[in-house]
């Protein structure tokens, strides 16, 4: 099922008593989800991610703007005939209920001609439970299981009624390193199999590039760019979404457009020919770094940390914004770390430069 | 292992001023009990008796006093435990559902809590006490209902085990409807929301969510309302008076309290034997409420 939400907007009256300003958590979103996809819902903490999820789930009203299912308009329809299933950050099972208790909870709440027999809801628990591999488990409680095993039961749950969308808030967060990328993987693959548009929100950026098939970033309750992983990373829209982007982080720079010439300091590092003469923003992907005696950008090395197959080189610049500069490079072409000073080549594609006042990136 | 017994000692140390005290003023005063109930025949002023026996026991279970006492406290027990925690349960969901001025609902709720027990006896000597000027403000309202006024202080039994027992609801339901709104707002809103998105139905979601989430706090306040119900006593000094079985309003510890100090006092012996009945009966209900309790949190 295809999500379009236009123009959504929420806003939240202020708390504090001496400010009257309305907190704006959701700043007129204007997307499409195509049916059938896996979207990472990306943004820092507090900036309307699960807003806009309670929107798209029933379980907020917008204050303006309209969501629709396919070409229907669900703004005004009851969360529970929506078509969603929605797994929280905790998960929400119900402690005093087995897992399968837990799973046919929502189907025992149908009524009238869609109630089913007992028989019916323990054959459709089982199939969910087998799809999320949980079938071992069902006469447990849910402080019987590990993290990752009561996120399934809560996927489980969520999918028992066939949802048309299923949303999930932070559904990683509470798990350890190693099982949130099990678990990731596993949302991916049940997701593939069941075909469900999925919407899954989390402010880890590895996370969602790992596994969705569109990231929507998002900041300060405006959307900032959506795309498929790869082309957000490559292509970022503006100076925010670089930074939020990629492990290690981009290195930041102030630099200068000048007679067609890209400078950071006095070094003349790219041609920028595209450009008329202005001060900009620049940020460079640690893998943009090439080790190379004549590059023009040269930098005062600071350390050498061997990473198995990488390497990776810290050092300072008179003209960087964070307090280190890191490059990634192959361990072969390993510096001598007792070397004072390092000069670099920088790849084209992997230095982005943005506008100082829009921080919109510019083509160069 | 030398140093494992060192530091048990230790421990032992530490816990030496509480068990100290504990046995001073609890143990000691248990095993005195337990002595002085099986003491026949003892004598305040000579201090001695003739044999140790059940002779208490005995002359306490057929003691009219003490029977109509341990009539009064099992109804007001029965009628009080249930109706208080049913009602402050209610008001609690309605508490917790209702948002605006909650602090101050919350506080009014509360207030009789913090009021003394005296002055709240005589706020229900003004509604129910006939004197000579007026019939108390009950009656005024059966009378303009068209009803005779009753006198519910020295009047018949069961009006006198009505007043007993509303103001015994009333003063024990501050406590049960705080416990009860810090224990609605302690479960997680997720919960609600999941709820919501499958479309549970109101009753559903008190009965299959918010009861059992809440359930411990529930039996706790039916295990310490048993206790306290049974060890009533000053709430019905404060609207009969002190001769409470004049006035047949007596309860198990009013009658341990006239047998060592009252009018009839100085016999330890019978207070003794009556207050390990009280205590047997509290034990039993005790043990029974926490088998359910926990046949239910397996359930
Ligand atoms: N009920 C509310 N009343 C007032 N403000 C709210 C309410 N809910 C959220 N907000 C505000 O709206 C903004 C967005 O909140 P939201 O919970 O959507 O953030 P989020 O992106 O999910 O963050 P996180 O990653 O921390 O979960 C925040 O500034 C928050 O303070
Ligand atoms: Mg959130």
């Amino acid at each position: 099922m295809k999500v379009v939400l236009k123009n959504l907007t929420k806003k939240f009256p202020s708390r504090d008593k001496k400010s009257k300003a309305e907190v704006t958590a959701v700043d007129n979103f204007d997307f499409e989800i195509p049916s059938g996809m896996l979207i990472g819902l990306l943004g820092p903490s507090g900036c309307g991610k699960s807003t806009t999820l309670n929107m798209i789930s029933g379980l907020e009203a917008p204050t303006s703007g309209r969501i629709f299912f396919g070409d229907e308009d669900v703004t005004d329809v009851a969360p529970e005939n929506r078509g969603i299933g929605l797994v929280f950050q905790n998960y929400a099972l119900y402690p005093h209920l087995t897992v399968h208790d837990n799973i046919i909870f929502p189907l025992q709440n149908l009524r009238g001609k869609d109630k089913l027999s007992k028989e019916e809801m323990d054959k459709r628990a089982l199939e969910v439970a087998k799809l999320v591999q949980i079938e071992d488990y069902m006469e447990r409680k849910p402080s019987e299981l590990s993290g990752g095993q009561q996120q399934r039961v809560a996927i489980a749950r969520a999918l028992i009624k066939t949802p048309l969308v299923l949303l999930l808030d932070e559904p990683l967060s509470n798990l350890d390193a190693r099982l949130r990328l099990q678990t990731r993987e596993e949302i991916k693959r049940i997701q593939q199999k069941t075909g469900v548009t999925t919407i899954f929100v989390t402010h880890d950026q590895e996370e969602a590039m790992s596994i969705s098939d569109l990231i929507v970033v998002m900041k300060d309750g405006k959307l900032q760019q959506i795309g498929k992983p790869q082309s957000v990373y490559d292509e970022p829209a503006n100076f925010f979404v670089a930074k939020f982007l990629g492990t290690p982080a981009i290195n930041t720079f102030e630099g200068e457009v000048k007679d067609g010439f890209l400078y950071i300091g006095k070094d003349k590092v790219l041609k920028a020919d595209r450009l008329s003469d202005r001060k900009v923003f620049v940020g460079i992907r640690p893998e943009g770094f090439v080790i190379d005696e004549k590059g023009p950008f040269k930098c005062e090395l600071k350390a050498v940390e061997v990473m198995g197959r990488d390497t990776s080189v810290v050092s300072t610049h008179e003209g960087m914004l964070s307090s280190s500069i890191r490059s990634i490079i192959a361990s072969e072409d390993r510096p001598d770390a007792n070397l004072k000073e390092i000069s670099f080549s920088l790849k084209p594609s992997k230095v982005h430069l943005f506008d100082k006042e829009t921080e919109e990136r510019l083509l160069f | 292992m030398k140093k494992l017994k060192l530091k048990q000692l230790k421990g032992w140390l530490y816990l030496l001023p509480a068990l100290l005290f504990l046995g001073f003023f609890m143990v000691y005063p248990l095993a005195d009990v337990l002595v002085y109930s099986a003491e026949e025949g003892y004598n305040f002023a000579s201090q001695s008796f003739f044999g140790y026996g059940l002779y208490n026991f005995k002359y306490v279970l057929r003691d009219p006093f003490f029977l109509q006492a341990l009539k009064n406290t099992f109804i007001i027990v029965i009628i009080t435990v249930p109706i208080s925690t049913g009602l402050a349960l209610l008001i609690s969901l309605k508490l917790h559902s209702i948002k605006p001025l909650k602090e101050a609902f919350q506080t009014i709720y509360f207030l009789p809590y913090v009021t003394n027990t005296l002055a709240v006896g005589l706020v229900f000597m003004i509604l129910f006490k006939k004197t000579a000027y007026s019939d108390g403000l009950i009656n005024l309202l059966i009378k303009a209902f068209g009803g005779s006024a009753v006198d519910f202080i020295d009047g018949p039994y069961w009006a006198k085990l009505f007043v007993m027992c509303f103001y015994t609801i009333w003063v024990v339901m501050p406590f049960k409807i705080l416990i009860l709104t810090s224990a609605l707002a302690g479960v997680n809103e997720d919960y609600y929301k999941a709820a919501r998105i499958d479309g549970t139905r109101k009753f559903r979601i008190f009965y299959k969510i918010t009861l059992p989430m809440i359930s411990p706090m529930i039996f706790y306040l039916i295990i310490t309302g048993f206790i306290g119900a049974f060890k009533a006593y000053s709430d019905e000094v404060a609207i009969f008076g002190t001769n409470l079985n004049a006035a047949g309003m007596n309860t198990i510890v009013g009658y341990v309290y006239d047998m060592l100090y009252g009018n009839s006092g100085g016999y330890p012996s019978y207070a003794s034997a009556a207050s390990l009945i009280l205590f047997a009966i509290v034990f039993t209900i005790t043990v029974i409420n926490l088998l359910i309790s926990k046949g239910n949190a397996r359930a």
